[in-house]
């Protein structure tokens, strides 16, 4: 395995190809995301946003093609998951929190009991990241006690937890209420801003405008177009990108 | 203890209620042999019922074909045929056939053997039915936040998957642990000297057939009341607000 340097881009996705059983889901898909980039992913739904942002932590195999993330190959059998996940975090549209397990537990499992290490340590790490998506006096609540907004917060600390290099965010505003989107899409442009690698499915066309490096447009499977958001927004050139954005916008 | 005894000599001679047990001390020894019976029966009936049911459903789960067909017969034969049924079956037909072939001396288990098997599996069989609904409960999405975060399967099915499913089958599971510790009355069939068929034994001697009626009825609401309020206070304890049903 050659070793990846942080001038070569940090995901590096070529030709993917996926599906399920005989539908053909993502259909040749490319995209390369540089260290500290802000990528946006937009598309119609079913389009293969969500399949192709899991498949990056390797949640989904793919059939054909190549998914690099620091140099790992993530289709490679041998690959080492955890060498792979501790690097990579994923917040999904549903928070998927442990409804067992209090906010400040719920932070610190995965360094305790994935990465193995020592409770004082993650514990006042924990607190920090707590207090960093602006939770503070909430680390003894169970998710079910919390809104919308604050357990998708906590789901971003818990990803954060593992100190990864690269986050992933599969629309994670989709199932708040108007009211509380706003705290979550600032949580994320913090980390943005502090130079975290981001990958973001989003709806919130105005936020992406705001954040992203690099938009990418997906319909059925492929990349339809991609650029710069100031380019393209004003200017988009694919006759479904125009169709789409003048749906959304 | 002698004003007890006085006591329940003068309900016999004077009011014709005889309640041997508290005044005759070869009966109410027996008696208390039959309730310590019963209590360490179901005892280890109910730890047992919980293993069968937690090794049922692993193999449930286990890609091996043959081994969740086996689980499907095992919960089959034990559901739809009636305890006592059972029972008879493994004592009087199963022991004395596999003793022989065996060749040994016997049989091959006591009857309190038998019984402790017998009715153990046959709860057991419920039990994986409600620990496998328990587990089909917990979201696939949940484990797979754990997956994404690098958890191992063996700590998804130990952090997450074990106690989300665990606390949705506890009410289904106290109920069928309840039913067990009643059915253990039907170990009487295989002579067990349990309680039920201590105090036949003793109505038999005695004729008081009412009074020992209404004893066993109160040793069973005692034993299951004992029960059920350690269970409840479990279930308490593992209660998560904004989780199940307070939510
Ligand atoms: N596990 C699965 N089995 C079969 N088909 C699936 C599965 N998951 C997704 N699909 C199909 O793959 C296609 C792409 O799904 P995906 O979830 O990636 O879309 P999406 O772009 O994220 O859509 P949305 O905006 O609605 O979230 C859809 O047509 C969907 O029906
Ligand atoms: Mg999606």
């Amino acid at each position: 395995m050659k070793t990846w340097t942080p001038s070569e881009p940090i995901i590096s996705i070529s030709n993917v190809h996926k599906a399920y059983g005989s539908f053909q889901v993502l259909k040749g898909v490319s995209l390369d995301v540089k260290k500290g980039e802000v990528v946006c992913i937009i598309g119609p739904s079913g389009s293969g946003k969500s399949t192709l942002i899991r498949c990056i932590n390797g949640l989904n195999d793919i059939q054909s093609g190549s998914i690099r993330v620091e140099g790992m190959e993530v289709n490679d059998p041998k690959l080492d998951k955890l060498a792979l996940r501790k690097n990579v975090g994923i917040v999904f549209q549903q928070f998927n929190l442990f409804p067992h397990k209090t906010v400040l537990e719920n932070v610190m499992m995965a360094p305790v009991i994935v990465l193995k290490q020592a409770r004082t340590e993650v514990e006042q790490r924990a607190r920090a990241l707590i207090a960093k998506v602006r939770l503070e006096g909430k680390e003894n609540a169970y998710p079910g006690e919390l809104s919308g907004g604050q357990q998708q917060r906590v789901a971003i600390a818990r990803c954060l937890a593992m100190a990864p290099d690269i986050m992933l965010f599969d629309e994670v505003t989709s199932a708040l209420d108007p009211e509380t989107v706003n705290e979550v899409l600032s949580t994320i442009k913090d980390l943005a801003q502090e130079g975290m690698t981001c990958i973001l499915v989003t709806h919130e066309m105005g936020f992406a405008r705001e954040v992203a490096d690099h938009i990418y447009f997906t319909d059925k499977g492929v990349i339809v177009e991609h650029g710069p958001p100031d380019v393209f927004f004003a200017n988009p050139k694919d006759p479904r990108t125009r169709e789409f954005l003048g749906k959304v916008l | 203890m002698a004003t007890i005894a006085d006591f329940f000599h003068w309900l016999a001679a004077k009011r014709g209620y005889n309640f041997s047990i508290f005044y005759d001390r070869f009966d109410g020894t027996q008696f208390l042999y039959g309730i310590w019976t019963t209590i360490h029966l179901s005892f280890f009936c109910v730890l047992l019922s919980v293993l069968f049911g937690a090794i049922g459903v692993w193999l449930q789960r286990s890609s091996f074909e043959p081994l969740r067909w086996l689980v499907g017969a095992y919960v089959g034969f034990f559901r739809n045929t009636p305890p006592l049924v059972q029972l008879y079956f493994f004592y009087f037909a199963v022991d004395p056939v596999l003793s022989s072939a065996l060749g040994v001396k016997g049989g091959l288990l006591s009857n309190y053997g038998w019984a402790l098997l017998v009715l153990s599996l046959y709860a057991g069989a419920f039990n994986t039915e409600i620990f496998r609904s328990g587990i089909e409960a917990v979201p696939k999405s949940t484990c797979e936040a754990a997956e994404a975060l690098g958890y191992t399967p063996l700590q998804i099915f130990r952090h997450v998957t074990f106690p989300l499913a665990f606390r949705v089958s506890f009410p289904a599971m106290t109920s069928n642990l309840v039913n067990l510790i009643k059915t253990t009355t039907t170990a009487y069939a295989i002579s067990v000297a349990e309680t039920l068929y201590v105090a036949n034994r003793i109505w038999s001697d005695q004729f008081n057939v009412f009074e020992m009626m209404n004893v066993v009825w109160v040793v069973y609401l005692v034993l299951v009341g004992l029960f059920l309020a350690f269970m409840t206070r479990w279930e308490k304890a593992l209660r998560v607000p904004g989780f199940g049903r307070s939510k």
